[in-house]
């Protein structure tokens, strides 16, 4: 009734030159807009203030508000570069500035609601952040280097499992990913924050979990399959895990509609960085990962001194897992 | 085929129902309370009085309240909701002024789950509301205050043994140190051996230049970071004592790295009055007391007060006389720690202050042996407060006295107050020393969560975790039949058991977090989809059933093992790099990839043996 079995038999290596193709030119444009935005305004992504430091202020109004004539209050009355919008509803508005002098005594956070308070109307600070300019600079430098530290630490952990070409593999579909969903949010000025980058950091894991399953019978296969080509081996492993991929990746895509609908404004970048995430990193895993490895020339041979791993076979079950077949 | 011996069931089982009994707790909710604890570094007690104050007061007012307990430390009243709260809130604190009012959100845990340790878990700002503030301690003026010290002491030091110093002066210059220039070879020798035995702490160079002798002082690499340590802890002190002024539950101050500090109050709003607070500068004074006990209270009485001598009170109320002249300010004092005096063997707190306060506090011992001295706090408040639309800044000062002791012999740098209870003599030490902030502090980082919006947050994460499970679960159910209601079963314990951590670690719930279990959700499965796709397939091979079941389990158990793995190394990461949220998603994602472990493959597989294991079967229902 609602899915019968998965026995397929697509043909998936061999559209991987097409599917190389859709990646790179997806690249491509991630690339560009990342760039053609820092030419035009020095600014490749929208950061949130968490990286450019700032205030931010999001007020509640009982009635919905009019953005005009909030912007003119604020411009009019010392700040100028107040940046207005709605959050979520017409009744929540967000405000941005900028890095200003801070007053010990009198924040901006507290001159903004006190202006609001003025101007008649009964507004409700919901929240107010405000993030030095010190914090910023910090914050992207440590987040790069956890986004590399993970692909570090992937790499060898994968290289150690597998074979040093299944590492290069992963790792390629993980760049993939994380530059397609970075350059989605360069593309759609989406606000890139904390929350956006701590979602790419889980897309990482998600995909290579991906990533593994699908590698994990390769190399199973590639025991089991000996007289076949690599192409068909991989070709044979791809359809033989698509069930599992397919319902991994839908109900994890479920919940993460669920989020992205119920979860709230404050976690919409998040919601749609995993989203993001998920679909490419489904994608990757068949394509990126499988046609890299076998782009930098895996063949059985490299698989077949299973001797090797039957050290792991002691400390391991009394069973044959996959990988330990003869 | 697919059994499970008894002790494995008994295990499942065992886990299922302590994680169930801590879970437990976050089902009970919150009661609105207001909680009364003594003032910090006070003697007060909560005894019987102050419940029948309490009572009392809330009876003329007309407040019902649900429940009062009391510990040592504190009364907690609970109410029905948050507008008797509220309303109490204001009277208990004008009735109990001595005592630190706070509202409060009392777990409403039955005693016997909270006998067992159990307690709901801790939820971070973003989810009740407050404010959270990141200060950065400015290091740099901690060290350059504590050379200039140092270059008063020398002073004194060199002025004391006779030794003639052509200049002494800290160097402006990048990097700091002291310098000190002699005329002479051997004074600069002489100078140097001294230097070395009063202070190990100094790293000393000699620079000398034609008819000029130097030396050039630095602290030491450990002496630098014993400063840092001593700056930053004082500061810390001194914030926590005035966290406690604010009347604020369940405050967390914590040290971030190696020159901030934390500052979280749930549910404070005000952020200006708790910038103010924060901010304040404190201090003490010592002065000599002037006549008799008896012409305190007649002073008091009849508010003439004597020429040379200014009228006190003591935190209790009483009145006492002091000499006008000062004789050491608070600024003088280098150091205090509470101690037990050695001939008495009487709990005291030891002072010790620099130079020029040593020599001042000689000199007047000298003459007052047997004389009662007094230490008196002083404290400097800025209150801002918007008069007519028009923002109006007050400066006010408090004064009380806060100890009173007998002059025992003449002392200069270093002397202690005797006379103390244990406890006050921590808290006076306690109290000298966070008088003031060692370095100042500015705040680089603020974020406030309104209560409203806190709310707001716990509600769409309760539901997108609740509509994120049925969607899992119906979605298994449909693929997998009756295997899927059993994955859908371990879903279900694997949220159970990852709330049962959450509250046992008392770890941060954030927004991010709820979103780090309804990812997990989504991930969970994964490993009974694995599984369950292991055994359809094993079963096409043509296996039996039984043997599906056991070959499927054996075959994806590494696949799932390296899997979340490396899923695990992501989570790390993120732990290891994020703050306050986002360490919260790290948290509860690692956690859920460890528990999802133990629930899709032994608790699932648990289930399957129980129900299927050892029979023959004529269709699985996979």
């Amino acid at each position: 009734m609602f899915f019968t079995r998965f026995d397929y038999k697509f043909d998936f290596m061999g559209k991987r030159h097409f599917a190389m193709m859709l990646s790179a030119l997806l690249i491509i444009i991630s690339l560009g807009s990342l760039l053609t935005h820092y030419l035009i305004s020095g600014e490749p992504l929208v950061l949130g203030i968490d990286f450019t430091g700032g205030t931010l202020v999001e007020v509640g109004y009982e009635q919905p508000v009019e953005l005009e004539k909030m912007r003119t209050l604020l411009h009019e009355n010392g700040f100028p570069d107040a940046v207005v919008q709605h959050f979520g509803t017409t009744h929540d508005v967000l405000i941005r500035l900028g890095v200003h002098e801070e007053s010990k005594d009198d924040p901006l956070s507290s001159q903004i609601l006190r202006l609001l308070e003025q101007s008649g109307e009964g507004v409700n600070m919901r929240r107010v952040e405000y993030v030095g300019p010190q914090i910023g600079g910090e914050l992207i430098e440590k987040g790069g280097l956890a986004v590399l530290y993970t692909l570090f630490g992937i790499l060898i952990y994968v290289a150690f499992r597998f074979e040093y070409r299944f590492a290069l593999g992963s790792i390629a579909a993980l760049i993939h990913d994380t530059l397609i969903v970075v350059g989605f949010f360069s593309l759609f000025r989406l606000e890139f924050d904390l929350t956006v980058l701590a979602a790419i950091l889980a897309v990482i894991g998600y995909s290579l979990n991906d990533t593994i399953v699908v590698f994990d019978r390769i190399r199973e296969n590639f025991v089991k399959l000996r007289k076949q080509e690599s192409v068909n081996v991989m070709n044979t492993s791809i359809n033989q895990m698509l069930g599992r991929t397919v319902m991994t990746s839908v109900t994890t895509a479920l919940v993460l509609i669920i989020l992205f609908l119920v979860g709230g404004e404050l976690i919409h970048g998040f919601s749609i960085a995993l989203l993001l995430g998920v679909i490419i990193g489904t994608y990757s895993s068949i394509y990126i990962a499988s046609a890299t490895t076998l782009l930098l020339g895996v063949s059985k041979a490299d698989l077949m001194p299973v001797q090797k791993e039957g050290v792991e076979k002691k400390e391991g079950s009394d069973n044959d897992g996959p990988g330990l077949e003869f | 085929m697919n059994h499970y011996p008894l002790w494995k069931y008994l295990l499942i089982a065992a886990v299922i129902f302590v994680c169930g009994l801590y879970a437990l707790p976050n089902l009970f909710g919150n009661d609105p309370a207001v909680q009364i604890s003594p003032a910090y570094a006070r003697d007060t007690k909560i005894d019987d009085t102050v419940q029948e104050t309490v009572e009392t007061t809330l009876k003329e007012a007309k407040l019902s309240f649900t429940r009062i307990e009391r510990t040592s430390r504190q009364l907690l009243v609970r109410f029905k909701n948050t507008n008797t709260q509220l309303k109490a809130y204001s009277i208990l604190r004008e009735a109990l002024s001595d005592y630190v009012v706070a509202q409060n959100l009392a777990p409403a845990t039955p005693d016997w789950l909270t006998g067992l340790g159990g307690m709901p878990m801790y939820l971070g700002l973003d989810l009740r509301g407050g404010v959270h503030f990141l200060m950065q301690v400015d290091m740099e003026t901690a060290i350059r205050q504590d050379e200039e010290t140092y270059v008063e002491e020398l002073r004194t030091l060199f002025r004391e043994k006779k030794l003639r110093y052509k200049g002494i002066n800290r160097v402006i210059k990048e990097g700091g140190g002291i310098q000190v220039t002699f005329a002479a070879l051997e004074i600069r020798n002489k100078a140097k051996k001294l230097i070395k035995k009063h202070y190990d702490d100094l790293v000393i160079v000699e620079k000398d230049r034609v008819g000029e002798y130097r030396l050039y002082m630095t602290f030491s690499e450990k002496a630098l970071i014993e400063n840092r340590q001593k700056a930053l802890e004082q500061n810390i002190t001194t914030l926590r004592n005035r966290v406690n002024e604010l009347g604020v539950s369940e405050p967390v101050i914590q040290r971030q790295g190696d020159e901030r500090i934390v500052v979280q109050l749930p549910g404070v709003q005000d952020t200006a009055r708790a910038k103010e607070i924060l901010g304040a500068t404190a201090t003490l004074e010592f002065r000599m007391t002037s006549d008799t006990r008896e012409k305190w209270f007649e002073v008091e009485r009849t508010k003439k007060v004597p020429i040379n001598a200014r009228l006190y009170h003591e935190r209790d109320g009483n009145p006492v006389l002091l000499k006008r002249r000062v004789i050491v300010t608070g600024d003088q004092i280098t150091d205090a720690a509470a101690t037990i005096d050695q001939r008495s063997a009487q709990p005291a707190t030891t002072i010790r202050l620099d130079s020029r306060g040593g020599k001042k506090m000689l000199q007047t011992t000298r003459k007052n042996v047997g004389k009662p001295m007094a230490v008196v706090f002083i404290e400097y408040h800025i209150e801002t407060k918007m008069i007519n639309g028009k923002k109006v800044t007050t400066r006010s000062k408090t004064e009380e006295v806060i100890n009173v002791a007998t002059i025992q012999e003449e002392f200069s740098k270093n002397f202690q107050i005797t006379g103390l209870t244990s406890s006050e003599a921590n808290n006076l030490a306690l109290l000298l020393r966070a008088g003031a902030l060692k370095a100042p502090m500015e705040i680089i980082e603020e974020r406030t969560i309104g209560p409203s919006l806190g709310q707001e947050n716990i509600d769409l994460g309760l539901l997108s975790i609740m509509l994120g499970f049925l969607a899992v679960m119906l979605f298994m159910w449909l693929r997998y039949k009756t295997f899927g209601l059993v994955a859908d079963l371990a879903l279900l314990m694997n949220v159970v058991i990852l709330v049962a951590l959450l509250s046992l670690l008392q770890a941060t719930l954030t927004l991010p977090g709820m979103a780090g279990i309804v990812l997990t959700l989504g991930m969970a499965v994964d490993a009974n989809v694995l599984i369950f796709e292991k055994i359809r397939e094993e079963i096409a091979n043509g296996n039996s059933h039984q043997s599906s079941i056991h070959l499927g389990y054996e075959k994806a158990f590494i696949t799932i093992f390296d899997a979340n793995l490396t899923t695990l190394i992501a989570a790390v990461m993120l732990f290891s790099f994020g703050t306050g949220p986002i360490k919260g998603f790290a948290i509860t994602l690692s956690l859920g990839i460890i528990t999802s472990m133990f629930t899709a493959i032994m608790f699932t597989r648990g289930l399957i043996n129980f129900f299927y294991g050892g029979r023959k079967l004529a269709k699985l229902p996979v």
